[in-house]
């Protein structure tokens, strides 16, 4: 993982880093499940203080961009980038908009809609190739 | 708890001359335990009057200043005991060598850790031999650090431990100061001028100009507080915008820059008020916050 930090163009550092990181996991350079440098470490090789990495960090886990493993380290989020997940729900949502539309259109009842997914989710399942 | 038993440094309105001269001026300033606090300004500001004040090399003439809560001229052991220190002119004594200055610092701390003390010996490579005379400056200010560093302090204190040295040595003292405090509760108190250093390792910081503190804060508080705006008003303008908290303002005609020194200011109803258009608003570098306030 490679950070630049400048100090001449007035950005706060935990900033540069959090950007940086952001832009290595959206862009697939840090892959999910990917484990980052513990905080000392990497405040050590950018030369900055412990407290701005840390800072950094915790601004990237609340983002959903990474995830503290109990004792064990700090990793790239498995779902992925958050942005993007937020970006499928939202696909995948519209969709369900519709289906409902025309499902009332129909008068399915709420409980026929569900029996109906379940149906060809699991017709859905046994068509898929063994993995 | 209570702000003194929280803060390693406390300096209440400490003034110092040196004949007519006035060197310190009613400094008040507060150190909180643990971090790493920059103390900035140019020559001849002051910073090392105060620090000598720190380490009990000089006594206040007037107001007071605790370490620990201790004073460090009344009680220099149970001050210096816990503190590291490396002058500004590195002042070892020059006819011993390397191992004997190791030993000879070794009896003055209870705390000393030998073992500690040859791991920073090998890490800066420095021969135990080699007489101290005969050190290169950046291993002479490696030499300095190690006897600073090998007791363990509670305090270290570095006064412009960079200056005159190549990126090589000043990043072993940089990295020295982010290790010291990424041990708990330690503290690191560090004079400099070169403010990217301070920028990147320092938690809060100090400004010291003409024997005073100008601005005291917490380097998020620094950086949030200031920034560079530029308006463009629809007509050009013959006098300067007036912003609250505005510390300069440059321009002419339809765009004017200004730097705000703080965050509550009417900028917003100024702007509302006058149709102009904000076309920049931007955090400044610590270098560019130093300047502001010093040239004022």
């Amino acid at each position: 993982m490679r950070i630049h930090i400048s100090t001449t163009d007035g950005v706060p550092i935990y900033m540069q880093i959090v950007n940086q990181i952001k832009y290595q996991v959206t862009s697939g350079k840090l892959p999910p499940g990917a484990e980052l440098p513990p905080i000392r470490a990497l405040a050590e090789t950018l030369v900055v203080n412990p407290n701005t990495v840390a800072r950094a960090y915790r601004e990237l886990q609340q983002g959903g961009f990474l995830e503290n493993r109990r004792t064990a380290g700090t990793f790239v989020s498995d779902q992925g980038s958050p942005l993007a997940l937020r970006e499928k729900r939202k696909i995948l949502s519209e969709r369900i908009d519709q289906l409902l539309a025309e499902a009332h259109q129909m008068n399915f009842s709420h409980e026929e809609i569900q029996q109906l997914l379940k149906d060809r989710y699991d017709l859905f399942q046994s068509s898929q190739p063994a993995r | 708890m209570d702000r003194a038993s929280e803060s390693v440094i406390e300096i209440q309105s400490l003034t110092r001359r040196f004949g007519a001269k006035e060197v310190l001026n009613g400094i008040d300033l507060s150190v909180p335990k643990g971090g790493v606090f920059g103390l900035i300004g140019g020559n001849g500001a002051g910073k090392t009057t105060l620090i000598k004040h720190l380490i009990g090399m000089l006594k206040p003439q007037h107001g007071s200043v605790r370490i620990f809560g201790k004073d460090p001229v009344d009680d220099p052991v149970g001050v210096l005991g816990r503190v590291g220190y490396l002058s500004e002119d590195r002042d070892l004594p020059n006819w011993m060598r390397v191992g004997e200055l190791m030993s000879y610092t070794s009896a003055f701390y209870p705390r000393w850790d030998n073992h500690y003390a040859e791991e920073l010996r090998n890490s800066f490579d420095l021969d135990r031999n080699a007489k101290v005379k005969t050190l290169s400056r950046g291993q002479r200010a490696r030499a300095g650090l190690l006897v600073a560093l090998a007791h363990r302090p509670d305090l270290l204190i570095l006064d412009e431990p960079s200056s005159g040295l190549d990126p090589v040595v000043r990043r072993d003292i940089l990295g020295a100061i982010i290790r010291t405090i990424a041990d708990e509760g330690r503290t690191v108190l560090f004079s400099s001028h070169l403010l990217d250093e301070v920028e990147r390792v320092a938690d809060r910081i100090a400004i010291l100009h003409g024997g005073r503190i100008q601005l005291a804060a917490s380097m998020e508080e620094m950086k949030e507080s200031h920034r560079r705006v530029t308006l463009r008003f629809d007509k050009a303008q013959t006098q300067p915008p007036v912003v609250s908290g505005m510390l300069s303002c440059e321009g002419e005609g339809q765009e004017w820059t200004m730097i705000l020194g703080q965050t509550d200011n009417n900028l917003a109803q100024m702007v509302a008020a006058s149709g102009a258009t904000v076309i920049e608003n931007e955090s400044l570098s610590l270098d560019e916050i130093f300047l502001t306030r010093v040239l004022r």
